[in-house]
């Protein structure tokens, strides 16, 4: 047992070292993150915690390779990916994370299922995707199945109810196998209630297949349902404050 | 694959850019309309003249001809026999065109053009274009019975039986009218007397009525019988000896003729000896000759070759004719370049000259061509309007869709796939619009007689009018390859006008466009 538990030794997954960024507006720069240090373990749950403007979603973009730091690099499995060119990080977003977002963002033109898809229809050419066609759609459909959608998958987003859509975002998330995912303000367009649902989900993936999630909110309530909370303000760090 | 789906989908989905399609239809539509409608006057332009020009035309140097026709033609044969279909020797000259109308006489010059009627038939749509092969039409050009001969008739300088019965009436009035004349110059009676003695005598020829002052408009002695045709028997160009106006009751164009079949006119021009002799004949006009070039109507007058050629000089002692040149039809057009080659080496240049039909009618062709190439170009900006259409809507689209591409980003999706599927998206856009506008605009040339009978209909006004355009129905000629670099010009306008927005829906930041709903 002893052994074991050295073996699951948890090892930094992703991390952001010294990060600054700064947003020009006019002759302006508006510095959002001074300096910001993260580390997250694989399969950890971390939120970010802080109140609007305190840089956590920008932290959270930084870390997902949507947007590239001014100061500093973000790791990944020890490796600096910051700096990788391009197509490397088209490649990491669309393999390695995905990302839930406040509010949604699934295509409007296409049917839940095409939505869920559309990952793996940007990871294979046409060819590919067509030669493995039933396969990916008994995959998506296993998962809308898991997330409870099972009975939508040809309705457009616009016949969905927030946390439906939610689900279906989630559910697009995973059907790339990520190994991180990136969760901005997951519940904030929703109930408590279906927000207790998204979350319990997000747990449950947690805890069974062992996956990453950073989660951004300004809910202290949702931030404590994970297994680590940070708290940002003012673009630093607060604390670290381990919830378990 | 996301790139076709998304902009299948987007192409569904979005009703604004219906608008860009609607205005690549409409241009492609336009240029395929515009352009068979000329290259239909243009190729029927072109035929008309090669009708009466032949493909190629051997001439000699001088209007006094040369020799023997057969050895000319012989020597043509074997030079370049295996591309020639037929031959016909013709004399061309000029000369005033003089006739009688309401008193007046009216003087024109004119080319004579002296053919045999059977090898000239033999060279193509001369029949075509005399009136006796056409449908029979009254003054205002309304048709009114079908035409006398079938086409298969072969041409001839004969006098129909109608015309014939027309010149007979004629000439037994203008007889009578002399033997009256001659009888009052021998009794020296009084006028009133005239119209005592003989009053159904006076015959409804105005004009001679208007002259009836004992001056004859003809020679004096008396040819024995005036009622049968002369030797001399002209086609003459329809333009020639018709006027135009507008009748004040009904406001209708109408065609008055000066000269009718059956009646004489007088040819002057110069005979094949050396000084050029001028001389004159008298000829009978057995048909209207109408080609719808202008140009040909209103100069040309088809001659029997033999009564041309002995009124010419041009028949020696030995009964040896010359011609002024020989036309020559070939079984396939297009080796007209490599025919008048072979012939320019054969014949001595300095006596011959040899011209394809295009050469001799160069400059109007080139001016059709211009024509034709400054339109298109006119026309293509129709289709450039289109182009800058679509980069507006496109930016547009860009600016609604900068979410979707923020997520596309989040999602993977590299900057070249994001472009592409704009890029993919202006081209569907142009090929569904040019795809419509291709059947639009074939539509349009099908129908496109009906299409002017009913714009005529509505507005009351004929929109084509034959007696202005020479045509019965708009001609329409419909090249597949016009059609095809059409549809590739607009398709590839819409392609490159929707770069620019692809570029910049490419270059968005995924964040900026992601944070705010």
């Amino acid at each position: 047992m002893e052994t074991a538990e050295i073996i699951k030794m948890p090892q930094r997954h992703i991390a952001a070292i010294a990060v600054e960024k700064a947003y020009r507006k006019g002759d302006h720069k508006i510095p959002v993150l001074h300096g910001v240090n993260i580390d997250v373990d694989r399969g950890e749950f971390v939120s970010i915690v802080g109140q609007s403007g305190s840089g956590k979603s920008t932290l959270l973009h930084l870390l997902g390779l949507l947007d590239a730091p001014s100061v500093g690099e973000i790791h990944l499995d020890g490796q600096r990916i910051d700096d990788l060119s391009a197509k490397s990080r088209d490649e990491l977003r669309n393999r390695v994370f995905g990302f839930i977002f406040q509010f949604y963002h699934l295509l409007p033109e296409l049917s839940v299922m095409e939505n869920v898809l559309a990952p793996l229809m940007i990871r294979y050419t046409l060819l590919g995707y067509v030669r493995r066609k039933r396969e990916l759609q008994n995959h998506a459909r296993d998962l809308l199945e898991r997330v409870g959608l099972s009975h939508r998958l040809t309705h457009r987003p616009s016949e969905l109810s927030g946390g439906e859509m939610q689900r279906a975002a989630i559910a697009r998330a995973l059907i790339g196998k990520p190994e991180v995912l990136l969760a901005d303000e997951p519940t904030g367009n929703l109930d408590a209630s279906t927000g207790g649902e998204i979350m319990d989900l997000l747990r449950t993936l947690n805890e069974q297949e062992n996956l990453t999630i950073v989660m951004v909110t300004h809910d202290n309530a949702i931030a404590e349902q994970a297994g680590r909370t940070v708290r940002l303000r003012e673009g630093r760090l607060e604390k670290l404050a381990d919830a378990a | 694959m996301y790139k076709y789906l998304l902009c299948t989908r987007y192409l569904r989905t979005r009703y604004i850019a219906l608008t860009c399609i609607i205005s690549v239809t409409l241009g492609v539509a336009t240029m395929i309309v515009v352009n068979s409608v000329m290259s239909g006057f243009s190729s029927q332009m072109k035929e008309r003249i090669r009708g009466i020009l032949a493909d190629v035309v051997l001439e000699t140097g001088s209007a006094d001809g040369e020799k023997d026709p057969e050895r000319i033609m012989a020597r043509i044969q074997a030079v370049a026999g295996d591309h020639i279909e037929a031959m016909s020797p013709t004399v061309e000259v000029y000369a005033m065109l003089s006739f009688r109308s309401f008193g007046d006489y009216i003087t024109k010059p004119v080319t004579i053009i002296g053919i045999e009627p059977e090898s000239k038939a033999k060279m193509g749509t001369l029949t075509e274009h005399l009136f006796n092969y056409m449908p029979q039409r009254d003054d205002e050009g309304n048709s009114i019975g079908p035409p006398r001969f079938a086409a298969a008739v072969p041409a001839s300088f004969e006098l129909l039986p109608e015309d014939q019965a027309y010149r007979t009436d004629q000439k037994e009035g203008e007889m009578r009218f002399r033997a009256h004349s001659r009888m009052m110059n021998e009794l020296e009676s009084t006028p009133e007397n005239t119209d005592a003695i003989n009053p159904g005598d006076l015959f409804s020829d105005t004009e001679v009525i208007a002259d009836a002052e004992g001056n004859l408009p003809f020679e004096e002695e008396e040819p024995a019988d005036l009622t049968s045709p002369l030797r001399g028997r002209v086609y003459v160009g329809s333009e020639l000896v018709t006027y135009k106006y507008i009748d004040q009751v009904t406001g209708n164009l109408k065609t008055m003729p000066m000269v009718r079949k059956g009646d004489d006119v007088q040819l002057s021009t110069v005979g094949a000896g050396r000084p050029p002799k001028a001389l004159h004949f008298d000829a009978t006009v057995v048909d209207y000759f109408k080609c719808g070039m202008s140009e040909y109507d209103n100069s040309l007058i088809f001659c029997n070759l033999d009564f041309l050629q002995e009124q010419r000089g041009m028949i020696d002692e030995a009964g040896t004719r010359s011609v002024t040149s020989v036309q020559i039809k070939l079984k396939d057009s297009a080796d007209s370049a490599l025919v008048v080659d072979l012939l320019r080496q054969e014949f001595e240049p300095g006596r011959f000259a040899v011209h394809t039909w295009e050469q001799k009618q160069g400059p109007l062709l080139a001016a059709v061509e211009v024509e034709s190439a400054i339109l298109n170009v006119l026309l293509f900006l129709i289709i450039a309007v289109a182009g800058f259409g679509i980069l507006a809507i496109f930016f547009m689209i860009v600016v609604e869709k900068t979410r979707d591409i923020g997520i596309l980003k989040s999602l993977g999706a590299s900057s070249s796939g994001v472009m592409s599927i704009f890029l993919a998206y202006g081209f569907g856009l142009g090929i569904v619009g040019a795809g419509a506008g291709v059947g639009l605009g074939l539509i349009i040339v099908w129908q496109i007689n009906w299409i002017e009978e009913q714009i005529s209909w509505i507005t009351g006004k004929e929109v084509f009018d034959e007696r202005i355009y020479y045509f019965p129905e708009i001609p329409t000629n419909i090249e597949p390859w016009m059609v095809f670099w059409v549809a590739v010009g607009a398709i590839s306008i819409a392609v490159l006008s929707s770069i620019l927005p692809a570029r910049r829906a490419s270059r968005l930041h995924p964040v900026a466009s992601l944070r705010y709903e």
